[in-house]
Formats: C-alpha cells, structure tokens, sequence
C-alpha cells in the first residue's frame, strides 16, 4: 500500500504486508487556503499598515476635505461620513479615517494578542509539563491555584487588576492577558503532558535511566507539539476577543491609539445613524479570527484523517 | 436459490492525498450460504477486514468502493442510499468488533445495550427483546441468565462480555453475522468457551456468518468454508476440511506452517552451556510485590507472591499464565519499575536495588526491557536512527561516525534495510516496528532481555519470524531471556524453561519438557489442553475432558489464603485447598510443583 515496489512484488513473494502509511503533509482545503490568504494579509498589515495608512490614526480630518465642489456649504459634518474617495471606509465619531485607523490598530489588536498568547503558553505549557511530571504534591499544589484563578470570570479579573494598576499601560495589558489565558492552557499542557508521560516509550525512557530534561524535551514535547499549536490558534482567536472586549470597555488601549475592540465601542452611536462606522473593526476581528479557525480546522482534520488512516487494517 | 450473500468481483480502493486511487481489494468474490459460516483469513493488511465490512455496505474512512457488487438476498448493498443502509445494518446484517471491553458502554445496564438495537429498529417491543435476550443468554450459556440484563459490564469477565457481543448482534435476529476477530484478544481458556458458544448460537439461530481471524486454528473449529486472503486477492476458496488437510496454495500452506503445533515435549529449542557462568544472570528470590501504599510490608493489592526464578546465561525462561496473573508485573519488578517490597532481584549474583533510580547506569544497560505493543513503545516523533542511537549514546558513549555504523550493524541483526535508519515508527509495519523495539534493547548490549509478550500483536506468519530472530540472537549473543507470554505454544517453542504463574503465584516449574509431559499441574493440563489444533473436530473433543468442564472462564482471584486454582481445578479436596496453602513438591530434574495432590494423583 506505501511503495509501489512492494505491492508489485507482493504476490509471488508473500512479504510483509506494510499496514502502517507514509507520513502524510498537511493539505489544506479551500476554507484554509482562504484563510491563511487573510492571515497573511493581516501579517502583512502590521508589518506595512501604518506605511500605507492614507491618514494618522489620530488625524481629526479637515472640514475643508468633505466640501463638495460646487457647493456652498462651508461647514460640512465630517463625523460618521459614509466611504467616498476622500475616506475610503467612511470617518468615525470625530472624524477620524476608519481605513487608517484599522490599519494602525492591527498592529496594536495583533500585537499585544500575539504578545499575550505567547506569554499565555509560556507560563502555561511550563507549569502544565511540570506539573505532569513532577511529584504528586507538586500536581496537587499546581492545580489547585490553577483551578482557584481558573474560578474567577477572567473579564472581571482583569477589570479589578486593571482598576487597582490605574490605567496601567500596554504591558500590564499584555501581562494580565497572559496570566489569566494561562490558566485555560496549564490544563491542556497538562492533561496532554499526564497522557504522554505514561506510554510505553516514555516508560521505556525511564527503564534506560534517562534523566527528566531529557524526557521533557526529547519524549514529552515533540508529541504534544502538533495539539498544543492547534490549541494556540484557537487561544489567539480568544486573546483578541478579549483585549477587544476590554478596549469595549474602555480599559484597555488608550485613546488617542486604535484598537479594533475600541473602535466597535467608540462608535457605537453610529449605528443608529445608519454608519458602517462600527461594522468596519468588526469585521476586521471576525475575518482574522474565523480565518485562523478554518485554519486550525484544518489542523486538526489532518491529524484525526491520520488516525482514521491508522484504522484501516 | 440465491446465495444470502453473494460478493462479486469487489474493489476496494484507498484515495491519498494526491487523490491517487491504490487498490485494496482487487475483484473478490465468494458466497454465504445461510446457515453457513464463512471465514476470512489472512494477515493484517490482507483486506479481511475491509471485505467484511462491505457487507454493511461500509467502508472505513479513507476507502471507497471501485467496482463489483455485494448482494444480500440479490439487492446490491453498495448502491443502497443511506436509508436503506441504515435499516440493513443492525436488522438484517450485525456486526461483532474484536474489543468488546471497548464496545460496551460502562454506564449502561447490559440488559439495555444487548437490546438497544432490536428495539431502536423497531423489530419487537422491550419485553419481547428482553425475553429475547434471556434466551440467548441461555443458549449462549452464560451464568444467572435471568438477572444478567441488569449488571453492568464491568461485572462480568471477558469471555462473557464476548458472548454478550454475540447477544446484541443476534438479538434482532440478524441473517447474517460479521464477526471480526472475535477471540484473538482472549486467553487461550476463554477462547475454547466462546468458541463453542458461537458455534452453537449460529447452528440454533440458523445464521450466516462471516468469521475474520488470522489464526487458523480457530477457523477449522467454526467456519465451513475458508477464504485465504493475501494482499487483497483471493489465495484459495474452499471448505474448511479441503483448505486445512489439502492446502493447495503455496501462501496456504506458508499460513499452515506459521501455526505453531500444540505444545508438548521435545520441541524447546536447543540451548548450548557455552555461556554459562556460575551465578545466574538473572535471579528473583522470594519476590513478593503489588500495587498500592506499602503497609507491613505488604502492598494494598498483592500481584506475586513467594516467586523464585533463575535464569542462566544464554538461557530462556518462558513465563505464562492468563491475563491478571502477574506475568508483567514480575518483569516490571526484574526491571526495577516496580520496586518489590519484599524479596531480592541479583543481576549476576549481586543484589540489585529495587527502584531503577538507584540501580547504576551499568545495571541498567545490563537488563534490557521490551515492551508488549511496539506500536507505542517507539516515540512517533523520533526518526530509527534516533532511536537506536540513544542507547548507544548513552550507555556506551558512541558518537559519529562509530553510532551510525554500529546502527547499520543492529539493523542487519534485525534483518531490516539499512534505509530503515531514516524513518520514522509510523512508517514501518507492525512486524518490522518490533523488529526496532527489539533492536533498541539489543542496542545497549543487555546480558538479560525481559519480553513482555512480544509476538502477542503480530500475525502468526510475522511472530514466527519474529521468534527464529530471537533463537538466533540466543546464540549468537549469549543473552539469557525472560519470555513473557500468554501463548503456551509459543513459550514450549521457544524457552528451555517454563514457570507457570497463576494468580500471583508460581504453580509449576521446570525445564519445558519436564512441565509439558505429565506429571502436570491441574492448572497447566488446562492450559495446555485449551490450545486450538489445527484440525476440523477439535473444538468438540476438548469440550469433553474434564478440565474443560471444570475450570474454564472464570474471574482469576487473588487470595492470601489456600490454593488460588481451588474453585477452577476438577481435583481440588474442600476443606484443604481452600484453607491451606499449597506445599511445593520437588521432584526430579530441577521440576516443581505447587499442589497438595501428591504426585500419584496428578500423574493421570
């Protein structure tokens, strides 16, 4: 079934019959490819967005550019302007460019997302393996304070952290975020950790007398690589929900710097104007986030298509 | 009149990642009588399983039809839409997975699950499939049939729980039977008596039934016709007595020849003196050892107890027993990953620490252990030149140049491809896979290899394989093994001496052919007679001796009191067995046996 050469020779030989096939690459469907396109792009966006912005985030746009040639109006609105040539996705609140703002605000939405989900994973897959392969107390101890923070409703943790800091700045943000995302990822770890450490390779590691590193890094790590990176997708996806949510409520990326959770709120009275003004970081947040869903879909269909694979006899 | 089941020039193909179409099954054809029991046979690999399940008109993901025709009663199951199938499957076609421990819901009464599906489709109400199911319980002879609906699955042992599969899958009164290798997971006495419970349930129901197995003993005891299987393709089609007495294929006869004959006497393989020395490799002493907190030395649950096992350099010792009997715990504890709480384990002489964290690295090195399932004892993100590099990396300090030469060196000791260096695990076929797990022990260059049923998962044809790369290792190396299996007939193959556990305890003990010919123990004489044969009647004339009758299929106990066999043996004295712990009789040639019969009684 795996080499050609085999199956050939098969019937006058009797081999044995190879029942396990080769190692698979990741395909991905066209709801992937789509969404690493848009992945990409948004990449792209924090690296070049506030290059290519037509205005700066905090520009308050001149009346004199919403003037109609032609017309004699001299003071026209320029706040919650539908998309023209002038501003491409319409102005905001103050009349701020949408399109520059989003463009300067992923590289602040993704940044500290990214940042957050990163610091998330360090702490979590560091206490969740140590945890896993530590002593009974150490477990205990570990998933107990676990558990404890786990309890509190993150939104308000953060909310009280942040209240007690005093408007901390980006860093706190960043801080908090991971801390509190921390804890989702220590029982994955964990779990994943508890599940490798006792098969038969790591016991057959042990039965070797090789040192705990070396059945961390070596054993451990390599295994639950592939469902802790289809794990962080889906944690990012959150992260950003998250700092977007706490920017909504006005705690977290100060004005006058955009951020698309902030953008929602700060433009909400749009909405019964009958602005896109709102809709715009919206829909900013959902493309990236459904995108880097449909990819971890794929992800993980890749992996379940190989236990599948595995089950044909 | 038609057939029930009629395939036609069926082909199966697997679809890869390039949508490239590589056939499985390759235009297969045969038929079911009804009445009639079918089986398939063939390797892993082989297409035994895929044909079987196209019956149901399935196939497993990844699979797809490519052409022929699968009638039942002359409807085409492969064309039928998902309705149609749905009625099929469960009504008129059951199927019957190898793991009933994993196909039973442990939540759920056994009563609801057995009938589940003949009421779900509608073919009786609850009460009808309730008394249903109680009669089947009686025909499959299971114990209490009026009160069995109502335990719970981990309430019964294996073997019932196997004739409980039977029950669901017949209780809507299925025309035809898939049974997909019904028996290869149990212990040879669970085995006979499943068996015969299948055996006569399809006589009385007057079923069909397919039959998936590797094992050709077991095919000559149920099936009427044979369908030899190889690499997708039809080998040979016959009834049972012609393909079992006149093989006429050559892969037939290469099946025959892998079946190991029963176990007696004489066929040990010879082993020379030339490595011993005059300590034992490896020597336990008076082990006794379990799970649990240890209190007053003893553990919460005792595995083994009062265990004495030697085994020269360059010697086998065969370890067997029924699952639950302490087999693996007893090379666990020779390895140090489950320390003994009383008892001594002497590599060479000398006293090893019990835990493996204290033994020293040379210890170490010198007992190698061999996992049962190579599938999971190999790390799937290591490439085999990784895998066996480490050992040597580690206990001998090789590097460069000298690892990787010495890794071709242990590959060709294993027979396998030195382009094998660079893959990984999931690559390779379950034979060749333990071929590595075996090589990665050998790496470290061990004076006692513990292996723990390590030819169990493989396919006849592969183990034997397997087992003459052992005998030639033996001689070759010098290095003394602990066999562990469930198979006596693989042990009587292999070791030049057998300790029969039973229950944490050692019952018999000797040189093969001293514990294969009589004087026997009670518990030994059934294992040795609960082997399948190779030939068409078997089945029937083991049912008739009296160890059948007495002790098969039951719980294994631990007690701390009397004999453990005591409420299987057909011997057993009340008032004495039950009470009092078995003296060991000592009798010629370094032979043992735990029983309070005296040699007389158990000479017969």
């Amino acid at each position: 079934m795996t080499e050609p050469a085999n199956t050939s020779a098969a019937p006058t030989q009797f081999d044995e019959l190879p029942d396990a096939p080769p190692k698979r690459k990741i395909k991905l469907s066209w709801p992937g490819k789509i969404g690493v396109s848009i992945v990409v792009f948004w990449a792209l966006m924090v690296i070049i967005g506030p290059m290519i912005a037509p205005y700066h985030e905090a520009d308050i746009l001149d009346e004199e550019l919403f003037i109609v040639p032609g017309s004699d109006e001299m003071y026209p609105d320029t706040d919650f302007q539908p998309p023209s040539k002038i501003v491409y996705l319409g102005s905001d609140y103050i009349g701020r460019d949408i399109l520059s703002r989003i463009l300067y605000g992923a590289r602040t939405t993704i940044g500290i997302s990214v940042l957050a989900t990163l610091l998330a994973y360090l702490i979590g897959v560091t206490a969740g393996i140590a945890a896993a392969v530590g002593s009974r107390f150490l477990d205990m101890s570990l998933s107990r304070v676990n558990d404890a923070l786990l309890s509190i409703p993150s939104i308000m943790f953060a909310l009280v952290l942040i209240a007690a800091l005093n408007s901390p700045g980006i860093i706190w943000l960043i801080i908090i975020t991971g801390v509190i995302y921390a804890t989702s990822v220590f029982r994955i770890a964990r779990s994943l950790g508890v599940e490798v450490m006792v098969s038969d390779f790591v016991e057959a590691a042990k039965v070797r007398g090789e040192g705990l590193w070396w059945i961390i890094t070596r054993e451990i790590l390599p295994n639950i690589a592939m469902p802790l990176a289809t794990d962080f997708g889906l944690r990012f996806v959150w992260v950003i929900l998250f700092i977007s949510s706490l920017s909504f409520l006005g705690l977290g990326v100060q004005p006058p710097m955009s951020d698309w959770g902030s953008m929602v709120k700060e433009n909400l009275p749009g909405l019964v104007l009958g602005s896109y003004a709102p809709l715009m970081p919206a829909f900013a947040i959902a493309s990236l986030t459904i995108s880097v869903n449909m990819i971890v879909d794929d992800i993980s269909a890749h992996a379940g298509g190989k236990l599948a694979k595995r089950m044909i006899s | 009149m038609t057939a029930l089941l009629e395939v036609d020039n069926l082909r199966i193909s697997a679809r890869n990642d390039d949508d490239e179409l590589t056939p499985i099954v390759k235009g297969v054809s045969f038929k079911v009588q009804r009445g009639e029991v079918v089986a398939l046979i063939g390797e892993s690999g082989s297409g035994k399983t895929t044909i079987a399940l196209s019956s149901l008109g399935y196939t497993k993901p990844g699979l797809e039809f490519a052409g022929g025709e699968v009638r039942i009663d002359g409807d085409d199951v492969i064309s039928m839409g998902s309705d149609r199938l749905r009625s099929l499957r469960g009504q008129r076609v059951a199927y019957l997975a190898q793991s009933a421990a994993a196909t039973f819901n442990p939540a759920l009464k056994i009563g609801e699950q057995v009938t589940e599906s003949a009421v779900l489709h509608g073919l009786m109400s609850q009460e009808q499939a309730n008394e249903r199911a109680e009669h089947l319980y009686r025909a499959l002879e299971l114990p209490d049939p009026d009160r069995l609906g109502n335990r719970y699955p981990h309430q019964v042992s294996g073997g019932q729980l196997q004739r409980l599969m039977a029950a669901t899958a017949l209780c809507g009164k299925p025309d035809l039977l898939v049974l997909d290798e019904p028996t290869t997971a149990l212990d040879v006495t669970t085995q006979i008596e499943v068996l015969k419970a299948f055996k006569s349930v399809i006589k009385q129901e007057g079923a069909a039934a397919i039959y998936v197995t590797h094992d050709l003993s077991v095919v000559a005891q149920i099936a009427d016709h044979i369908v030899v299987l190889y690499a997708g393709e039809i080998q040979e089609y016959g009834t049972a007595d012609q393909v079992v007495n006149q093989p006429s294929h050559d892969y037939t006869r290469r099946l025959m020849h892998a079946v190991r004959p029963p176990p007696a006497a004489g066929q040990g393989d010879e082993t020379s003196a030339a490595h011993e020395r005059e300590a034992p490799a490896l020597e336990v002493k008076d082990l006794l050892a379990g799970y649990g907190s240890i209190k007053d030395g003893e553990p919460a649950i005792t595995v083994l107890r009062d265990v004495n096992v030697a085994i020269k350099r360059g010697h086998s010792v065969g370890v067997i027993g029924e699952s639950g009997c302490g087999k693996s715990t007893l090379a666990r504890v020779m390895a140090g990953l489950l320390p003994a709480a009383k008892g001594e384990v002497r590599l060479d002489g000398k006293a090893l620490q019990p835990a493996l964290q204290q033994r020293s690295r040379e210890e170490l090195q010198k007992i190698q252990f061999v996992f049962q399932m190579a599938d999971t004892a190999l790390n799937p993100r290591q490439r085999i030149d990784r895998i066996l590099g480490r050992p040597l990396e580690f206990y001998h300090g090789l590097k460069g140049d000298e690892k990787r030469r010495r890794i071709g060196e242990l590959l060709k000791m294993v027979e396998l491809p030195q382009e094998f260096a660079g893959r990984y695990p999931e690559e390779l076929s379950g034979g060749q896979k333990q071929r590595i797990n075996l090589a990665r022990a050998l790496a470290a260059s061990p004076e006692v290899l513990l292996c723990d049923e390590v030819i169990s998962a493989l396919d006849s044809i592969v183990g034997a394989n397997v087992i003459e790369l052992l005998k030639r290792l033996r001689k070759q190396t010098g290095v003394s093994f602990v066999f562990i299996s469930h198979d006596l007939s693989t042990v009587a193959s292999f070791a030049d001496e057998i300790v029969v556990l039973y229950a944490g305890r050692v019952v018999e003990q000797g040189p093969v052919n001293a514990v294969l010919s009589p004087p026997y123990h009670p518990y030994t004489r059934l294992l040795i007679s609960s082997v399948p044969e190779l030939r068409v009647g078997w089945l029937e004339e083991a049912m008739q001796t009296q160890e059948a009758q007495a002790g098969i299929d039951r719980l294994v106990t631990l007690t701390k009191k009397g004999c453990p066999f005591f409420d299987r043996c057909p011997l057993a004295i009340k008032g004495t067995c039950d009470e009092q712990t078995p003296p060991v009789r000592r009798l010629a040639n370094n032979h043992s046996i735990e029983c309070h019969l005296d040699e007389a009684h158990f000479s017969q």
